[in-house]
């Protein structure tokens, strides 16, 4: 029997127990378009495959408990030292258990895969659009995802209870305690008495390997479904409208794509965590409160965290014997508030100003959507110079800096340079629909000079092809709303303000070059 | 205005482009065998790693150029865990992209929204549902049961209430009492004032009778670090001055922002630098903060000497250490 | 002498020259080791002393003062001791090359006896901490690493990181490396206390554990990379940075690959 032959059988079998075959049929030929940027996702999905397999092995011998232990195992430099089960059991699945070693490499540098691949795949969506009608909802399940591995990889961070994850875990207490009235409660609770006690490290293991990732898998699964059921989008261009989604068929192009791509994502890993340490816990030695090391970061996921509390400014309230410490309140747990909520309603916000409530498979170029490729980049100049900060002891002795300097350059920088990088990207998108426009018109340089008779030279310009100049000209230009002030009646609007803010924003984000029609091509021609 | 212009049109998908592949079959032997021979080096790397994890010892070392000397075992098992992984991948795909199907298929999309018959029905049948339990009508149900729900959330959070203690004066208490001799951490030894010279640090603890079974939770409100200076470099208000002896002076290695250990003491500028923040203390004038995001200068321990020159505190803290809380009071 | 600079270009006589100075070094070493056990000690010590007030008046007095009580731009040298000339004068970081920089360690520009003389010169005027003699350095056979470790974290590795590597402190200081320094002026540099390094009192840090921080200072430093390129020991921004760059940057290089169009 042949291997078709042989599949086959296994697809009656299936069907006549579950009478999936229509199902199956339409599915299996289900098409998804082809781009590097689509597989940013299926990055950060693997690594979520590839974290749950290193971490069950993690489990098999990490011992989740601050019980006081002698250390005997087989690293010299630590024998005899106290420290807690937990970090002598990490010093043994790197040491003793063969491959153990790897396998926390694997799971730490997958963790940082994962995460910087959420934010490329945000940031893939943010750019291109992807996120309006109807998918609103699968951009929020992703804010939750980024999110819930920002705060898993922090766990993850913490379990070892070497000096560095201590240190994390103090400054989260301290981030506890610094909320106003229940603050020094809630740390009590948390930490099952005073910092650092013997509960924490039991209890987040609970939440790390049990409760977060089934929160995971049951996000990522509807995000998937949505995925599936909503088909993907694509990319404009020629053949590819709002109706339609061109592209390769699951089986088996792109079974055998997507399929290899895993085994690509987990090979890379593995090759990353061959040659490169991460995180050499049996050189920081176990966590005592008295002791720290310089250069004391979070992962980077948590850089730009780190960096706007260092960059924080020095203000505490004392007023009828209480405190609030806005140093720690206002980076640690206000700003990041209000960027994720921006961030989860992005997509009404930006309904909400073009008034446009239609449905969208077509993707933006950047370019074509100027205000919010700079918002983006706005948003991006914010993180890089918080993230920069949170280095700025390892920049400043590696490029010769102060970290007063990098301090107040990020202190200024924080505010000044995200609405510069604004202004500069809205006028680069403009710029870019110019060319794209003298492109249509014009066509392409082709270099080659010509003496026309009365001797003056001029360049050839070829005109572009017609796919071109449909992929330069298919995009919307939606006109600014008419919000008039007053109704048809003469009447004055309610919510005046309101309605004012939203025109002006729709007038600043219908601003565009104008695009090249077939009149303007037609009457390129009659020349 | 949009009515006017004529948009340029769609001149439909481009004509499929054949492979290579797809004409001559020896192109198409040849991506065979590439697969193949891809999947023959994921072979390979499974044995490497069988050999690493078999014959190769834990504590055998290599010399490998840019990177130095390498654990033979960790590195084997690694590449050739890589390898075995990697070139399946790359064998599937090279596969996928040379000889499976590569004309693009067309699918159509539908809009998600039902026609509107449907859609009115749907609405209607939730409003009518609504409207036939009386959710609009009996607000004496909507409000009771919305007051049993917000109250039935109460349960889980107060079950954990057992979760740790309160707690009560903790936050502003340490080991440190009157008569507290200082001793050395780790060492435990007690110190004379003479110990130190001019420009020494020492980190300090309480002396507790068991110093064996000190606990991290104490630590972590008790270490103290001892700086001696000149006496005239401080610039000192007098009942801070009376709280050191003879130049030495000791603050709370507690951070006052978020508790890490401030110790990066810098003998030239007299300079303390928390190396999680960068919060910067000025010794001279009493740990006051001169950069960064702590808010409050580092508590001072008021210190003496015994008869036999043995420093020891005078008082308790008199300020809670560490990071601010709301109970925190300042006055 | 006319004689003698004829060879100057002789192709010979860089090396001769060469083997001439070892052998001078050499020998005053021999004799300078000689000396501390003959009866003349006292005699060839103020010898040296001379020597290297010679040394001082030449090379650091226009900084520390004539009579090293210090100037404007630099300290008094005054009780510093024997060991802070030898770390200062044998590490390079003395004589300064930049006074608006760190000091910072370089090749030295005074020889083995020279540096003897000046730290000779410097402690007679006033006691100060002595140059550890080897036989108390001998890390390898006295000491425990792993009490070593504990010390080297608790006093340490605040401002030379958790493995050595050094640290940021304000206003552009830092922290150096303490990777490749010589037992002796890791000793020293912890009696005397430069630059910016407080000085860790032997009562506090007893020779004894002072000689386990370098024995756990060794082992980091001989430590294989157990588990691959160490990243600089730096912690996770290094890491960071290579998880995006080469971890994500080989994937997207493959899923640029995966998503072109075979031909």
């Amino acid at each position: 029997m042949t291997i078709e032959a042989g599949l086959g059988t296994v697809a009656n079998y299936v069907d006549e127990r579950t009478g999936a075959a229509a199902w199956m049929k339409k599915n299996l030929q289900k098409v998804f378009p082809d781009h590097w940027s689509f597989l940013l996702g299926e990055v950060a999905l693997y690594s979520f495959v590839i974290l749950l397999l290193s971490g069950t092995f993690l489990t098999f011998w990490f011992d989740p408990s601050q019980r006081e232990v002698i250390y005997d195992g087989g690293y010299a430099p630590l024998e005899g030292l106290k420290m807690s089960a937990a970090y002598a059991s990490t010093l043994h699945i790197s040491f003793e258990v063969r491959g153990g070693l790897l396998m926390r490499q694997i799971h730490h540098w997958s963790a940082l895969i994962f995460m910087s691949a959420i934010v490329a795949h945000l940031l893939r969506v943010f750019f291109t659009g992807a996120f309006r009608k109807p998918r609103e909802g699968n951009w929020i399940i992703g804010i939750g995802l980024l999110t819930l591995g920002i705060v898993e990889g922090f766990l993850g961070y913490s379990l070892p209870d070497d000096l560095l994850s201590g240190t994390g875990i103090r400054i989260a207490e301290a981030i506890i305690q610094a909320l106003p009235v229940v603050g020094s409660y809630l740390s009590y609770f948390a930490f099952g008495g005073a910092f650092p006690g013997e509960s924490f490290i039991p209890r987040i293991y609970t939440v790390h390997v049990l409760l977060l990732p089934g929160a995971f898998l049951a996000l990522i699964t509807v995000h998937l479904m949505l995925v599936w059921y909503q088909k993907h989008t694509q990319y404009p261009g020629p053949g590819r409208t709002e109706k339609n989604v061109v592209g390769y068929p699951l089986m088996p192009t792109y079974m055998a794509k997507a399929g290899g791509f895993f085994f690509i994502v987990f090979g890379v890993i593995a090759f990353l965590s061959a040659v490169a340490s991460i995180n050499p816990i049996w050189l920081y030695g176990p966590y005592t409160p008295g002791q720290i090391s310089a250069g004391s970061q979070p992962d980077w996921y948590m850089g730009w965290l780190d960096g706007l509390v260092r960059m924080a400014p020095p203000i505490e309230t004392h007023a009828f014997g209480h405190t609030i410490s806005w140093n720690i309140l206002i980076p640690g747990l206000i700003i990041p508030g209000i960027l994720f909520t921006g961030m989860a309603l992005y997509p009404f916000i930006e309904s909400w100003i073009t008034g446009d409530k239609r449905e969208h498979h077509l993707l933006d170029r950047p370019r074509n959507a100027p205000n919010r490729t700079a918002l983006g980049a706005m948003s991006l100049t914010f993180m890089l110079v918080c993230l920069i900060n949170g280095g700025n002891d390892i920049i400043a002795t590696h490029f010769s800096l102060t970290i007063n300097q990098i301090m107040w350059f990020t202190r200024f920088g924080v505010l000044i340079l995200p609405p510069i990088a604004f202004v500069v990207t809205k006028r680069l998108c403009l710029s870019l629909q110019r060319a794209d426009r003298d492109l249509v018109l014009h066509g392409r340089e082709t270099g080659t000079l010509l003496r026309l008779p009365h001797g003056e030279f001029v360049e050839v310009h070829e005109p572009i092809s017609p796919e071109k100049t449909y992929l330069l000209t298919s995009h919307e230009q939606a006109p600014a709303l008419e919000l008039p002030a007053v109704d048809a009646h003469g009447v004055k609007r309610a919510g005046g303000l309101r309605n004012k803010l939203r025109a002006r924003m729709s007038i600043a984000n219908a601003e565009t070059v104008t695009k090249v029609s077939a009149n303007d091509l037609k009457e390129i021609e009659h020349h | 205005m949009s009515n006017e212009i004529e948009a340029i049109k769609d001149p439909g998908l481009p004509a499929h482009v054949h492979r290579k592949a797809d004409t001559d079959p020896a192109v198409a032997n040849r991506a065979e065998r590439q697969v193949a021979t891809m999947f023959g080096v994921s072979a390979f790397g499974t044995v490497l790693l069988i050999v690493s994890y078999v014959f190769v010892p834990q504590d055998k070392f290599i010399f490998i150029p840019v990177m130095g000397n390498q654990n033979a075992h960790q590195l084997g098992l690694g590449l050739g865990m890589a390898i075995s992984l990697f070139f399946i991948g790359l064998g599937a795909i090279h596969w996928a992209k040379t000889l499976m199907p590569d004309t693009e298929v067309v699918a159509q999309r539908h809009e998600f929204r039902s026609p509107d018959s449907d859609r009115k029905e749907f609405v209607e049948a939730v409003k009518s549902g609504a409207g036939a339990a009386g959710l609009g009508r009996r607000s004496l149900i909507k409000r009771s049961l919305g007051a049993a729900l917000g109250l039935s959330a109460l349960s889980p959070l107060l079950l954990l209430r057992d979760l740790g203690p309160l707690p009560k004066k903790e936050f502003e208490t340490t080991t440190w009492k009157s008569g507290t001799y200082l001793v050395t951490d780790p060492g435990n030894r007690r110190i004379k004032a003479s110990d130190l010279e001019v420009g020494a640090v020492a980190q300090v603890l309480p002396e507790i009778d068991d110093p064996e079974h000190r606990k991290l939770s104490d630590i972590g409100k008790d270490a103290v670090l001892l700086i001696r200076l000149r006496p005239q470099e401080f610039n000192l208000e007098p009942e801070k001055l009376a709280m050191t002896h003879d130049g030495i002076i000791a603050f709370s290695k507690i951070c006052s922002h978020m508790g890490c250990a401030v110790a990066l003491y810098e003998q030239q500028t007299k300079h303390l630098l928390c190396p999680c923040h960068q919060s910067t203390f000025d010794v001279t004038r009493g740990a006051k903060v001169i950069f960064g995001p702590s808010a409050r200068p580092l508590p001072q321990l008021d210190i003496t000497i015994d008869s036999e020159g043995y420093l020891l505190a005078r008082k308790p803290f008199s300020e809670p250490v560490g990071p601010s809380f709301w109970e925190r009071n300042s006055q | 002498m006319k004689r003698i600079s004829q060879y100057r270009r002789h192709k010979a006589a860089g090396p001769f020259l060469l083997i001439l100075a070892l052998l001078a070094i050499g020998t005053t070493f021999n004799v300078a080791s000689a000396v501390t056990s003959s009866q003349t000690k006292a005699v060839d010590r103020s010898v040296l002393i001379e020597e290297g007030r010679q040394i001082f008046l030449k090379g650091c007095s226009s900084c520390h003062g004539l009579n090293a009580e210090g100037g404007q731009i630099a300290p008094s040298l005054i009780g510093v001791g024997a060991a802070s000339v030898d770390f200062q004068v044998g590490t390079g970081r003395m004589p300064m090359a930049d006074m608006n920089t760190q000091a910072m360690r370089k090749a030295p520009l005074y020889d083995a006896v020279e540096t003897a003389a000046l730290a000779a010169y410097v402690s007679s005027l006033a006691p100060g901490p002595e140059i550890p003699a080897e036989s108390s350095l001998n890390y390898e056979r006295d000491g425990s690493t792993a009490e070593g470790g504990e010390l080297f974290r608790n006093n340490c590795a605040m401002c030379h990181n958790f493995a050595g590597q050094g640290g940021a402190l304000t206003q552009g200081k830092y922290a150096p490396t303490l990777m490749g320094v010589s037992p002796k002026y890791i000793y020293e540099a912890m009696i005397t206390g430069p630059q910016s390094m407080p000085v860790f009192s032997d009562k506090t840090i007893t020779p004894a554990e002072k000689v386990s921080i370098i024995k756990w200072i060794k082992a980091a430093e001989n430590e294989p990379n157990l588990g691959g390129a160490s990243l600089g020991r730096v912690g996770p921004v290094t890491e960071g940075l290579l998880g995006w760059v080469l971890g994500l940057g080989i994937l997207i290089g493959v899923a640029v690959w995966l998503a072109m169009k075979a031909r």
